[in-house]
């Protein structure tokens, strides 16, 4: 028996548990009931509102740019944010004590963020659908919506795992990756058409995940006519997967060493450090 | 036969059966040495506690050890590999008990123990059968009515017992425990005591806790280690660190109303000649060898001025 791939076995285990666990618990509950109905309150105001140059309301356009944002954020901010919370509090140190316990740990992390993301992102999908019956009528590129969220989480994970695993503290996480993903997201076209943005921002947009997300997500669900929106007329399916693939290969190839170099440097005295630091922060 | 150094305990050097052989340990941090100069060995079956004042290096010390620091010099040897570069192998082998807070705060007892044992499964051994049943070292560490709680709502000490049961899951040979019963009331601390006679004895685990309570060192060790400024400065059984410090022993009496006391170095002999001469006129009779806190008081002090006359020569 290949203890790692034991261990990866009962990473899966675990994944499956805190997906239970984060699915059953009131305050995570919470938490995506907010989320869900955030979404659903943009996607009312935009019902009535119609882009220039098509007859699709924005809504049907805002609601596939959400889902393809949400993998984002639930890469890097959760990631970020579980790495974090799990370093103070002492489950990492307790994976590092037992035999390849960081393995079972990390998989167990993958596994439970990836199924806890597509439970909020289904919620949504449902939620929009019965809003807005257009959608349904459209072409359904399933294969699309099968890649695009599985590539879009494996060029995002990765870094906001090394984001959670360099910060001093859960807050500075939140701060880390929230504040990006907003100012990405303001660019991305994930509200509005990035059509509308001058030339160098659509540029920079184009460097990072979230835009190639949301134009993945909507090649999948919108008719073939919307791509007349976007740049270049097209849904551009190859450089979407040249651009998650390259983030998602870069991603792979970094954290592993940085989570080891984080990893090694987990011991009791460290934890018991930010434990003192998050109790002067919390009285 | 176990070579002894003029000190009475186990030289530091060619002992075969050594779980753990410390020599030159240092540490240091930027331009302090929290560990200067830390040497002993600890053989199978010991229980070993390392005594000694918040901020001497104990939770360094056991950090090496345990392989979650590296140090800055010297020779370490644990189950006979060096920490530093342990493998799973060798982590499957040790138990480590940590000071946990608030960890896995959704998952339900027996869950957790199961779960972290599994990792144990394949470095299973026929003589050392790994991981222990759940449920039988949930009985064991008192906590068997609470099997189905969640971690967050269990209290602070039978959390603590939860750490204790998740360092012997893998049925280790070795065992770490850094202030295993801080934050325990009276009665659990007698439970845990126990619980440490019992798998030094039954399970033939080496055991090595750090504790800076005196009355704990005593009742648990076979030996105990001072560690003060960055050095062991002392290192034997609470009888033969008593012995060091002192050799005088102090004998208490009353006889017609009147108290006596007398320090001598054989307190047997001083005391039957006492009754030989005076009989049942004695009464009130004490004998009180130093106490482990008298020797500890004296070890520690002692290596402060030391420690501080070296700084102002």
């Amino acid at each position: 028996m290949n203890p790692v791939a034991y261990a990866a076995r009962l990473g899966l285990a675990r994944g499956w548990v805190e997906t239970r666990h984060s699915l059953t618990n009131p305050q995570d509950l919470g938490w995506n009931v907010f989320v869900v109905t955030v979404f659903v309150v943009v996607l009312l105001f935009q019902r009535n509102a119609t882009v220039k140059g098509s007859a699709l309301p924005l809504a049907v356009l805002t609601l596939p740019s959400i889902i393809g944002m949400w993998v984002a954020v639930a890469g890097y901010q959760g990631a970020a944010g579980t790495l974090a919370i799990e370093r103070e509090d002492g489950t990492l140190l307790r994976a590092k004590a037992v035999p390849q316990g960081m393995v079972g740990y990390l998989v167990g992390r993958i596994v439970s963020l990836s199924l806890i993301t597509l439970f909020t992102l289904v919620i949504i999908l449902v939620a929009g659908l019965l809003l807005l019956p257009d959608l349904a009528t459209v072409g359904w590129g399933w294969l699309i919506l099968v890649w695009v969220p599985v590539l879009g989480l494996l060029a995002t994970l990765p870094w906001g795992a090394v984001i959670g695993s360099q910060v001093r503290s859960p807050n500075s996480a939140f701060g880390m990756t929230m504040l990006p993903i907003i100012a990405l997201t303001a660019i991305s076209g994930i509200f509005y058409p990035i059509s509308a943005l001058p030339g160098w921002v659509q540029g920079v947009a184009q460097v990072f995940p979230i835009y190639w997300l949301g134009l993945g997500i909507r090649s999948g669900l919108l008719p073939d006519a919307a791509a007349a929106l976007e740049i270049s007329g097209s849904w551009r399916h190859l450089e979407t997967a040249a651009v998650l693939g390259a983030w998602a290969l870069a991603g792979l190839l970094v954290a592993p060493a940085v989570l080891r170099r984080m990893a090694r440097r987990e011991s009791g005295s460290a934890m018991e450090a930010r434990r003192q630091e998050h109790l002067r922060r919390s009285p | 036969m176990t070579v002894l150094d003029g000190r009475g305990w186990p030289a530091a050097n060619g002992a075969a059966d050594a779980v753990v052989d410390v020599r030159g340990l240092r540490m240091r941090y930027g331009s302090r040495d929290v560990l200067v100069d830390v040497g002993f060995t600890v053989r199978r079956g010991e229980v070993i506690t390392l005594l000694g004042p918040n901020g001497a290096g104990k939770t360094t010390t056991i950090e090496v050890l345990e392989g979650f620091r590296m140090r800055s010099a010297g020779e370490v040897r644990v189950l006979g590999v060096d920490p530093a570069r342990g493998d799973e192998r060798w982590r499957a082998r040790i138990g480590v008990v940590l000071q946990s807070w608030r960890d896995h705060g959704r998952w339900r007892v027996r869950d957790l123990l199961t779960h972290l044992g599994s990792y144990y499964v394949p470095y299973s051994t026929p003589e050392r059968p790994r991981p222990h049943d759940v449920d039988e070292l949930l009985a064991t560490v008192g906590l068997a009515e609470l099997t189905q709680q969640r971690l967050a709502s269990l209290s602070g000490g039978q959390r603590r017992r939860l750490d204790v049961a998740v360092g012997l899951v893998g049925r280790p040979e070795l065992m770490f425990l850094d202030e295993p019963t801080a934050g325990f009331d009276p009665l659990a601390r007698r439970d845990f005591h126990d619980l440490v006679h019992r798998l030094s004895d039954l399970e033939d685990t080496t055991i090595l806790l750090t504790t800076h309570d005196l009355a704990e060192a005593e009742q648990l060790a076979d030996r105990i280690l001072i560690l003060a400024e960055g050095c062991i400065v002392a290192d034997g059984s609470a009888d033969q660190l008593a012995r060091q410090v002192s050799t005088q022993a102090e004998v208490r009496w009353s006889r017609g109303g009147e108290r006596f006391v007398h320090a001598t170095p054989d307190a047997t002999r001083f005391v039957r000649e006492l009754f030989a001469q005076y009989g049942d006129e004695v009464a009130d009779l004490e004998v009180r060898r130093a106490s482990l806190e008298d020797t500890y008081m004296a070890m520690v002090y002692r290596q402060e001025r030391a420690q501080l006359e070296e700084v102002s020569a």
